[in-house]
């Protein structure tokens, strides 16, 4: 037996013309159908390999999502197998997903037969031949990448889920990711999947799958958090011969990447909920609506419904169960507002993705006019675990609206980047500076983005505020995707408001008036802040922005109250939490004339210091627009009315003798 | 040689159209104007419906891509990482703007919305290869890297 595909004996007989009710059962525990005790040590070294517990060559895991990736995973896997070759060394090496910690990639794990799995950090070819000759020849661990150990501490490495980094989180969604092979339906069996839906296959009906879910209190992970259980309810009541349940994997938040990494590192958990989800509802069919610009995920996906096929986990009659569901992926052509869910119907039936008023929600006509229901790829991967562990357990963890866990992404001036799983009701400090590890260099933290464009920048004052739907609407932002982009004192208000209106004017689909026209002069006003009218003896121009700053709040507020879907709702946000929160950064532009973070390129003067200018001539070659003179070896200068303020000469300049103000 | 993509698919069927202009495109590099009328009778749909979806989604294009197409990732976090400097420095070095290709066919320069890497911000990508953390001092490297490269 090399896979749970493969037959023990003449006894055993699961295939997808003749499926075995028993199967998930009998792969974890079996053989269930018959007494051999042959085939009982077959399908238990099976598992043990398949879980890594028994093994007679070292394992070497490598993450390979696309953060990995782009850290150089690829070349350290070349190193590596070049090193074993040359000490001909035999060993395995798996591929895995993503374990979150993307600051640290690439990552790579090694476990030797009978010793604990060991995870390094920022594993580089170059020291790929000290940690082989360290870990895998001298049986060591190599001290100066440890990352944590899998299994209990000893001599002072302690167990990864006790490092700073994890040890506050709580794995529900993630806790595959990064730790199995995601390309190996056999691994996500060995490590308990499938289970869930063979419970809920073999020992709950429909409605009752929806009650379950409905009193786990699981809501959606997309942005709005409706519970689940009410939007299954909804079209389970609906009577039709044809139902369809979608996948949103049209992860467009700039900033948020967790669906990215679960598709990549723990595709089948999303296919599982699905499955769980088309039983609930009754649909036969199901889609996945994935971005284009995930290429890696979609080829796990694939990869994923071939094995499920093979295995008799989709198509007909699945597991002896009656129940048939078939699973297709949509590329997504590259549109923000598809990831609302009647823009994304009217993706996947091959029109242009624009939104349709609602109601009728989908859950009653939706896809092809049929019941659909749309849920993301987080909470799809949420659901196989509330039915093994059960849903007290589930309904137990979070706050009193709020429950389970949430995936956080984070990015931007943030120590530790990465992947992050909280429980509700964390507060976002802890997140940020417990977790995230603050800011690096020294800076000083000024405001945390969560929610995507559709989200708020939240000040230090309110990041006490705890994860939760309701608080954090409460404080003018929104869960949304769960992207937390943290600025710091370099970052300036205006220009991230300036950069996400100029994003949703983009994605705007053009539809609604009050989206269309209204994003377009939000943006307009915006940009005319941090213009410098020095050159400029219009003084119209000048009226015209204040004027504009006047109507700011009034238009964003009527942007708000009449857009027709969530797109346009929340695009007013940035600019009304940046008012909220940053008043005064505004009014330092317009009045002092000044952008304290130095973003803001037309209200900087830049000036080369005598002092330190050694008069290389450097930053005079680079400028564009020969703004600059001077004496070779002289103290350079900069023609002021000439200068555009690209700011090519302070990256040039190597001698740091140019200020900017 | 698009007419391959349309053996995929049924004809007629309305629901397609995304998928054959994605395999479309995957062929020549962008959607020449012959092709979308093919598409438009495989699908049984009108020119003009096509041409709307084919300018509505980002992805699609309708000028052909230079031998090169570098994607300058302008998510929030590379945003804040100042991927604005490393685009004006790509455009400055290619003497393009965003969205277009250079006189010699060698490079396309274009935006994207998020690549989902915001854990190594800022990013960029140049064919399928992905570069984290640039700095504006690695570009001249990366563009010499391709611009004597032969695919």
């Amino acid at each position: 037996m090399k896979s749970f595909i493969d037959v023990c004996c003449k006894e055993c007989w699961h295939s997808t013309e003749k499926p075995c009710d028993q199967f998930i059962r009998c792969c974890t525990e079996g053989p269930l159908c018959h007494h051999n005790p042959d085939c009982e040590k077959e399908f238990k070294k099976l598992n043990q390999e398949l879980t890594y517990k028994e093994h007679d060559l070292p394992i070497i895991f490598i993450g390979k999502g696309t953060c990995g990736l782009a850290s150089g995973a690829q070349k350290t896997e070349d190193a590596i197998r070049a090193e074993l070759d040359k000490l001909k060394i035999k060993a395995v090496i798996e591929t895995t997903g993503c374990v979150g910690y993307c600051a640290k990639e690439p990552i790579v794990d090694i476990k030797l037969p009978g010793k604990d799995r060991v995870s390094y950090c920022e594993v580089t070819p170059k020291i790929v031949s000290k940690l082989i000759q360290k870990t895998i020849v001298e049986k060591g661990i190599y001290k100066e990448n440890f990352l944590g150990k899998y299994g209990p501490a000893e001599n002072g490495y302690v167990n990864i889920n006790d490092t700073d980094f994890f040890k506050r989180q709580m794995k529900i969604v993630l806790e595959n990711c990064g730790v199995i092979d995601p390309s190996s339906i056999d691994a996500y069996i060995a490590h308990g999947g499938f289970k869930a839906l063979d419970k809920v296959l073999t020992h709950r009906k429909p409605e009752e799958v929806v009650k379950d879910i409905l009193a786990s209190g699981l809501r959606g992970r997309g942005g709005g958090g409706f519970p689940t259980g009410k939007k299954w309810e909804f079209a389970l009541k609906q009577k039709s011969e044809q139902k369809y349940i979608i996948c949103n994997a049209d992860e467009g938040d700039p900033g948020a990447f967790m669906d990215r990494s679960v598709l990549e590192s723990d595709p089948y958990k999303v296919v599982e909920g699905m499955l769980i989800g088309g039983y609930a509802i009754g649909a036969s069919v199901g889609y996945i609506y994935c971005r284009a610009e995930y290429p890696l995920a979609i080829v796990r996906l694939e990869n994923t419904i071939k094995d499920c096929k093979k295995y008799g986990l989709l198509g007909k009659n699945i597991l002896g169960s009656g129940f048939n569901f078939e699973l297709k992926i949509k590329k997504g052509a590259g549109a923000f507002v598809c990831g609302e869910e009647t823009a994304l119907i009217a993706s996947i039936e091959g029109k242009r993705g624009m939104p349709k008023p609602r109601p009728p929600y989908p859950a009653v006509s939706g896809l092809w006019g049929k019941p659909t229901v749309i849920n993301n790829v987080e909470t799809f991967a949420n659901v196989a675990q509330i039915f093994i562990k059960g849903v007290e357990w589930y309904a137990s963890i979070g706050t009193k609206t709020s429950k389970g866990t949430k995936v956080f992404a984070l990015s931007g001036k943030i120590k530790n980047t990465g992947l992050v799983e909280v429980p509700m009701g964390t507060t976002l400090r802890e997140v940020v500076f417990e977790i995230g590890g603050g800011i690096p260099n020294n800076k000083k933290f000024k405001a945390v983005q969560i929610g995507g464009p559709s989200g708020g920048c939240l000040p230090d004052n309110v990041m006490d505020t705890i994860v939760d739907y309701e608080s954090l609407k409460t404080v003018g932002a929104m869960m949304g995707s769960g992207g937390l982009v943290v600025m710091d004192e370099d970052t300036c208000m205006v220009d991230v408001a300036k950069f996400f209106l100029t994003f949703i004017q983009n994605e705007s689909c053009g539809k609604c008036v009050p989206c269309r026209e209204g994003t377009k002069r939000m943006l307009e006003i915006i940009e005319k802040i941090p213009m410098s009218y020095k050159n400029t003896k219009n003084k119209v121009d000048q009226l015209q922005r204040f004027k504009g700053i006047i109507h700011l709040q009034r238009l964003a507020d009527v942007i708000k109250d009449t857009s027709l879907c969530g797109l346009g709702q929340s695009a007013p946000n940035p600019i009304l939490s940046g008012l909220k929160y940053f008043k005064d950064e505004y009014e330092e532009h317009l009045y002092d004339r000044k952008c304290k973070a130095g973003v803001c390129k037309e209200l900087l003067t830049f000036t080369i210091n005598n002092d330190l200018c050694e008069g290389c001539g450097l930053c005079a070659r680079k400028c564009p627009v020969e703004a600059i003179m001077g004496e070779k070896k002289q103290a350079h200068y900069i023609i002021q009315d000439r200068c555009i303020r690209c700011g090519m000469c302070v990256d040039s300049c190597k001698f740091e003798a140019i200020d900017v103000e | 040689m698009h007419k391959k993509v349309f053996e995929a698919y049924p004809p007629k069927d309305k629901s397609v159209l995304i998928a054959v202009l994605q395999d479309v495109q995957n062929i020549y590099g962008y959607l020449p104007e012959t092709a979308l009328q093919e598409v438009a009778d495989f699908v049984g749909l009108p020119l003009s419906r096509v041409y709307g979806v084919a300018t509505f989604y980002n992805q699609f294009r309708l000028t052909p891509l230079g031998e090169n197409v570098i994607r300058v990732c302008r998510g929030t976090a590379c945003h804040v990482s100042n991927s604005a400097n490393i685009l004006f420095n790509l455009e400055t070095a290619l003497n393009i703007k965003a969205g277009q290709t250079t006189r010699d066919k060698k490079f396309t320069l274009e935006t994207v919305a998020c690549i989902g890497a915001c854990s190594i911000a800022p990013v960029i990508t140049v064919n399928e290869d992905y570069f984290g953390k640039v700095a504006v001092k690695e570009i001249p490297n990366i563009l010499k890297k391709y611009s004597t490269q032969k695919k």
